[in-house]
C-alpha cells in the first residue's frame, strides 16, 4: 500500500449481523430504561428496531427529498449540508423549515389509570383510556414507534417505504411471497457527521479519541438544526429540556471496556464492538466521491490496517495509546468490515460515512431450499439461490450499498460459502477449499469468520480498550470514586434535588443515574406530565406496596399497625414514597454492568 | 421642567442598577444554569404557525433593534454633518420603526396566539414566559405608540418632543457615567413609559428565556462543519458536579 498514511484516528464501530435478529426490542427497552426513561424524551428511541419493509421511525426517515438530512455533493465536487449550508441555516434558525413534528414521531400516552379507582359504582367495568403525554389531553392512539412491527398493517403501510416506492414491484406483500427482516438502529456515529455540521452553537462534537459524536448539554442552545442535519433521525429534541439528545454508544460502559447497553442485552448477541483505525485526512476525499455507488469502497480505504506496521507506527505518532492499536488488531469490525467484506454500511448514499455496519440477512434460504427438494446446504444451490432470494437483493443494496447489487451478493455469497464449508467440517467430511475460493476467501478465514459469527463468544464480541488514563484494572467493573448520588443539593447530600430556578429543566444537569433515580421515584407515584404525584402508573408497580393513588385511602385509625411513620409493615417494605426504598434500587443500576456480565454468558 | 428627586432615581440611578442586574445576571445565569440556557423550541410540538410567526417576529425585531442602535448611539450632529435633514431622517426613521414595528407586533400577536390555543405549546409556558412576552409586549406597544405620536406629530406639524434631543443624549450620557437626567426630563410621557419598560426588560432578560438572543451563533459562519473535540478537556467545575472517576 504505497498510500500515505496521514493522521490517524481511532473510532469504537459496531457490526450488527441481521441474520441473528429475531425482533424482540431488547435492545431498546434496555436501552430506554438506561437513558430516556425521563419526561422530554419520552418518545425517544435511541435505539430502535424496524421491520423492513417498513417505514422506520420516524416514519418515512429515509425520505431524504422531504427531509433533506445529510450531505449533498455540489457541482463542484464539494460536501454541503443537504438541508443547506451555514447561511442559509441561519437564516432559517427563527423556524426551521424541515423539522419534524412529534407526530413523524408519535405521540407517547399514558393511561388514565385513576379512572379505575375513582369511576363510581356502576354495572359498566370502568376502563383506562389513554391521555396524551405531550398535551395532558385524552388521545386516540393512531401510530407509535413499532406500528408496523412484523408487517402489520401490511401492504397498506409498507408501501410507504421509501425503499419500496423506489424499487417497486420487486417486493411482493402477498401472503406467501413476504418478506420481512429486522433493521436494529442507533446513532452510527459518522466520520463526517452530518448532524454535527448542522449545530450553529458548536455543541456537537466527535470525541477525538474514540470517535463517540456528543452532545454538550451545557452548550447546546436549542436550535434544533441537527434533528434535520442527520439523516437517520438519530438526534432527538428533548421537549421538556429544550436540548438535543442523541445515542451516546454508552460512553461511561465503553470507556471502561464494557459494551453498550443494546450490546450487552442482545439476546440474539448480533452485535460486535471494536475499534477501527482510520486516517481522517481522506475522510473528506472519500465522502465526496462522484458516483454513490463508490461510497463504500471509498469508505473502506479510509479505513487502516492495523497489522500493518506503517499503519501501527503513524497511529503511536499520532498519540494513540499501544493498548489501543493492539485492541485494534483484535476488532470485530476490522475482520467483518474490511478482512472478509461481509459487513455493510447503512445508506452511505448519506455521504456521513456511517460507523454501524450491517451482515444483510441471507433470509431462510437453506430452508426453502430443503423444501423444494434441494440439498439446501449444497454450495452450488445456495450460490445460485442467492438471486432468487425471498428478501430481493435490490432492497438490500437500497439499504446497505445506495443500490449497487454486487457487494450484497458478494456477502450473501460468502454467508453461503460459510455454511456448506463449515457442514462439511461438521459432517466430518475433508474441507472443500473450492467452496472458499468461488467465494472469495480461504479455507481459515471462512473458520475464523465461523467462528466469530456462528460461535460468537462474548470476548470476540467485544474487543474495546479502556478509555485513555483508565486502568486496565478497571474493565468491567465500575467502581464509584464517589457515590454517584452525592452531588450538590443530591439525595446522596441530603436534597433531594428540589425546585429549579428557571423552569424544571434549568440549573445543573443530574447525572444519568441520579435522574434515573428521580424519575422512578416519580414514576412510582405519578404518571401525569411533571405535575404532583396524582396518578399512579401501574406499569411501574411490582405488586408491592400501597402506592398513593392506587387504592382507596384507608382509614388510619382502623388500622394502627399500617402508620407510616411508626412500624412499617411487611406490604410498605417496598413502598415507593419510603425516601429511602428505590435507592438500593438506583445504585445497583449504576453498577448493573459490572454483574451484568458473566449473566448466563457462555464463554 | 427640572428634574425632580423621582427623575433622578429613575433616570440617573435605575439605568445603573438595570445594567448591573443585566450584566450580573447573564453572567450569574451563565455560570449557574449554562443547562437552561436554550431557546426552548416548541417548534416539536407545533411547525404551521410557529414557521411563519417566528420569523415575521424576529426578523421584525432586528430591524426594530438596529434602529434603536442608530437612532440611540448616533448624535443628531454626526447625521447633519453628512447633510441628513431632519424632515429626511424622520420621514425614513418613523416609517421604516413603524413598519418593522408592526411586523413585530404581528409576529409576536401570532405567537402568543399559538401559545395560548395549541395545546402542548401552552403547557410547556411557564410563569417566567408569561411576564415575559407581558413586559415584551408592553415595551413593543410602548414602543409603537411613541413612533405613532411622532408620527402624527410631524403630520399634522403639532409638537412632540424629538428623541434625538431628549432619550438618545441621555441614553448616551448613562455610559459615559454622567446621566444627563435634564435631558431625559424634557421628553415626553410616552418616550418615559417605553423607557421605563424598555429597563424591566433589560432586568428580566438574563433570567428568561430570552437569554437566548446572547448565544446567536455568528461564529457559525467561520467554524469547520466538523468539530472534534477531546475527551480530556477539563471540565468546569462550576457547571459538572462531581462525578465518577473516569469523567
Ligand atoms: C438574533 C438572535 C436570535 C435568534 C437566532 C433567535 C432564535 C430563536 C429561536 C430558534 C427560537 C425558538 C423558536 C421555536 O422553535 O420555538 C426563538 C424563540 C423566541 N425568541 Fe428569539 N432569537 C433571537 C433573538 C431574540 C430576541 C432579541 C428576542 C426578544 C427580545 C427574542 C424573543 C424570542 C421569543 C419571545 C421566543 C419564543 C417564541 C415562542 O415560541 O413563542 N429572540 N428565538
Ligand atoms: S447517525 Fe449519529 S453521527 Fe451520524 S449524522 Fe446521525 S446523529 Fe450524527
Ligand atoms: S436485542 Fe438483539 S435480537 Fe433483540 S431486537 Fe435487539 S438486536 Fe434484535
Amino acid at each position: 500500500m504505497a498510500q500515505r498514511i496521514g493522521k490517524v484516528m481511532a473510532q469504537v464501530a459496531m457490526v450488527m449481523n441481521l441474520d441473528k435478529c429475531i425482533g424482540c426490542h431488547t435492545c431498546s427497552v434496555t436501552c430506554k430504561q438506561a437513558w430516556t426513561n425521563r419526561s422530554g424524551v419520552e418518545y425517544v428511541w435511541f435505539n430502535n428496531v424496524e421491520t423492513r419493509p417498513g417505514q422506520g421511525y420516524p416514519r418515512r426517515h429515509e425520505d431524504q427529498e422531504r427531509w433533506q438530512g445529510g450531505w449533498k455533493r455540489t457541482a463542484t465536487g464539494r460536501l454541503k449540508p443537504r438541508a443547506g449550508g451555514r447561511l442559509k441555516k441561519l437564516a432559517t434558525i427563527f423556524a426551521n423549515p424541515k423539522m419534524p413534528s412529534i407526530q413523524d414521531y408519535y405521540e407517547p400516552w399514558t393511561y388514565d389509570y385513576e379512572h379505575l379507582v375513582s369511576a363510581p359504582l356502576g354495572d359498566d367495568i370502568p376502563g383506562a383510556r389513554p391521555r396524551s403525554l405531550i398535551s395532558g389531553e385524552p388521545m386516540q392512539i393512531k401510530w407509535s414507534a413499532n406500528w408496523d412491527d412484523d408487517l402489520a398493517g401490511g401492504e397498506e403501510l409498507a408501501a410507504n417505504d421509501p425503499i419500496v416506492q423506489k424499487i417497486g414491484d420487486k417486493v411482493r406483500f402477498d401472503y406467501e411471497q413476504a418478506f420481512m427482516f429486522y433493521l436494529p438502529r442507533i446513532c452510527e456515529h459518522c466520520l463526517n457527521p452530518s448532524c454535527v455540521a448542522a449545530c450553529p452553537s458548536g455543541a456537537m462534537y466527535k470525541r477525538a479519541e474514540d470517535g463517540i459524536v456528543l452532545v454538550d448539554q451545557d452548550k447546546c442552545r436549542g436550535w434544533r438544526m441537527c434533528v434535520t442535519g442527520c439523516p437517520y433521525k438519530k438526534v432527538y429534541f428533548n421537549h421538556k429540556t429544550g436540548k438535543a439528545e442523541k445515542c451516546t454508544l454508552c460512553y461511561p460502559r465503553v470507556e471502561v471496556g464494557m459494551p453498550t447497553v443494546c450490546s450487552e442485552t442482545c439476546v440474539g448477541r448480533l452485535r460486535y464492538l471494536g475499534v477501527i483505525l482510520y486516517d481522517v485526512e481522506r475522510v473528506g476525499r472519500a465522502a465526496a466521491v462522484k458516483d454513490e455507488k463508490d461510497l463504500y469502497e471509498a469508505q473502506l480505504d479510509v479505513f487502516l490496517d492495523p497489522d500493518d506496521p506503517e499503519v501501527q507506527a503513524a497511529a503511536i505518532r499520532d498519540g494513540i495509546p499501544e493498548r489501543w492499536v493492539a485492541s485494534a488488531r483484535r476488532s470485530p469490525i476490522h475482520l467483518l468490515a474490511k478482512r472478509f467484506r461481509v459487513a455493510l454500511p447503512l445508506h452511505p448514499e448519506y455521504r456521513t460515512m456511517p460507523m454501524v455496519w450491517y451482515i444483510p440477512p441471507l433470509s431462510p434460504v437453506v430452508d426453502a431450499l430443503s423444501e423444494s427438494g434441494h440439498d439446501g446446504e449444497d454450495a452450488g444451490n445456495l450460490f445460485a439461490a442467492i438471486d432468487t432470494l425471498r428478501i430481493p437483493v435490490e432492497y438490500l443494496a437500497e439499504l446497505f450499498t445506495a443500490g449497487d447489487p454486487g457487494p450484497v451478493k458478494d456477502v450473501l455469497g460468502k454467508l453461503a460459502a460459510m455454511r456448506s464449508y463449515m457442514r462439511r467440517i461438521n459432517l466430518g467430511e475433508e474441507p472443500d477449499e473450492s467452496i472458499a475460493t468461488a467465494a472469495g476467501m480461504t479455507g481459515a478465514d471462512i473458520e475464523r469468520m465461523y467462528r466469530l459469527l456462528a460461535l460468537a463468544k462474548y470476548d470476540d464480541r467485544y474487543v474495546i480498550p479502556t478509555a485513555y488514563g483508565v486502568d486496565e484494572a478497571d474493565r468491567g467493573v465500575i467502581d464509584e470514586i464517589g457515590c454517584s448520588l452525592d452531588f450538590e443539593g443530591g439525595p446522596g447530600m441530603g436534597g433531594m434535588g428540589g425546585e429549579a430556578p428557571f423552569g424544571e429543566a434549568s440549573g445543573r444537569p443530574q447525572p444519568a443515574s441520579v435522574e434515573t433515580f428521580h424519575a422512578l421515584r416519580d414514576r412510582q407515584t405519578s404518571d401525569g406530565r411533571s405535575g404532583p404525584a396524582r396518578r399512579f402508573n401501574l406499569l411501574n408497580w411490582d405488586g408491592n406496596g400501597r402506592p398513593p393513588g392506587l387504592f382507596p385511602e384507608r382509614d388510619q385509625k382502623n388500622s394502627p399497625g399500617r402508620d407510616q411513620k411508626n412500624s412499617p409493615g411487611p406490604d410498605q417494605k417496598n413502598s415507593p414514597d419510603r425516601q429511602d426504598g428505590p435507592e438500593p434500587e438506583a445504585r445497583r443500576n449504576t453498577r448493573d454492568g459490572g454483574h451484568l456480565r458473566g449473566h448466563g454468558e457462555s464463554k | 421642567m427640572s428634574p425632580t428627586t423621582l427623575d433622578y432615581l429613575l433616570w440617573g440611578a435605575l439605568p445603573y442598577v438595570v445594567l448591573a442586574v443585566l450584566i450580573g445576571g447573564t453572567v450569574w445565569r451563565y455560570r449557574y444554569d449554562r443547562f437552561g440556557w436554550t431557546t426552548r423550541s416548541s417548534q416539536l410540538y407545533e411547525s404551521r404557525l410557529l414557521r411563519i410567526a417566528s420569523p415575521v417576529f424576529h426578523f421584525g425585531l432586528l430591524v426594530v433593534i438596529v434602529g434603536h442602535v442608530v437612532g440611540l448611539l448616533i448624535p443628531e450632529t454626526w447625521t447633519d454633518a453628512v447633510g441628513i435633514t431632519d424632515g429626511m431622517y424622520h420621514v425614513t426613521a418613523l416609517s421604516l420603526g413603524a413598519v418593522a414595528g408592526v411586523t413585530t407586533l404581528g409576529g409576536i400577536a401570532l405567537l402568543i396566539w399559538r401559545r395560548r390555543t395549541n395545546g402542548p405549546v401552552f403547557s410547556a409556558t411557564t410563569v417566567n414566559d408569561k411576564v415575559m412576552y407581558l413586559v415584551l409586549v408592553a415595551a413593543i406597544l410602548a414602543g409603537l405608540a411613541t413612533t405613532l405620536l411622532s408620527a402624527v406629530a410631524g403630520l399634522t406639524g403639532g409638537h412632540e418632543t424629538d428623541y434625538r434631543e431628549t432619550v438618545s443624549p441621555w441614553f448616551r450620557s448613562v455610559f459615559y457615567l454622567q446621566p444627563d437626567v435634564a435631558a431625559m426630563t424634557a421628553a415626553s410621557g410616552a418616550f418615559k413609559l417605553h423607557a421605563l419598560i424598555g429597563l424591566t426588560l433589560f432586568a428580566l432578560f438574563p433570567f428568561t428565556r430570552l437569554v437566548h438572543a446572547f448565544s446567536a451563533p455568528v461564529w457559525y459562519l467561520f467554524r469547520p462543519y466538523v468539530v472534534y473535540r477531546s475527551r480530556d478537556e477539563e471540565p468546569t467545575p462550576s457547571t459538572r458536579p462531581i462525578r465518577r472517576g473516569w469523567s
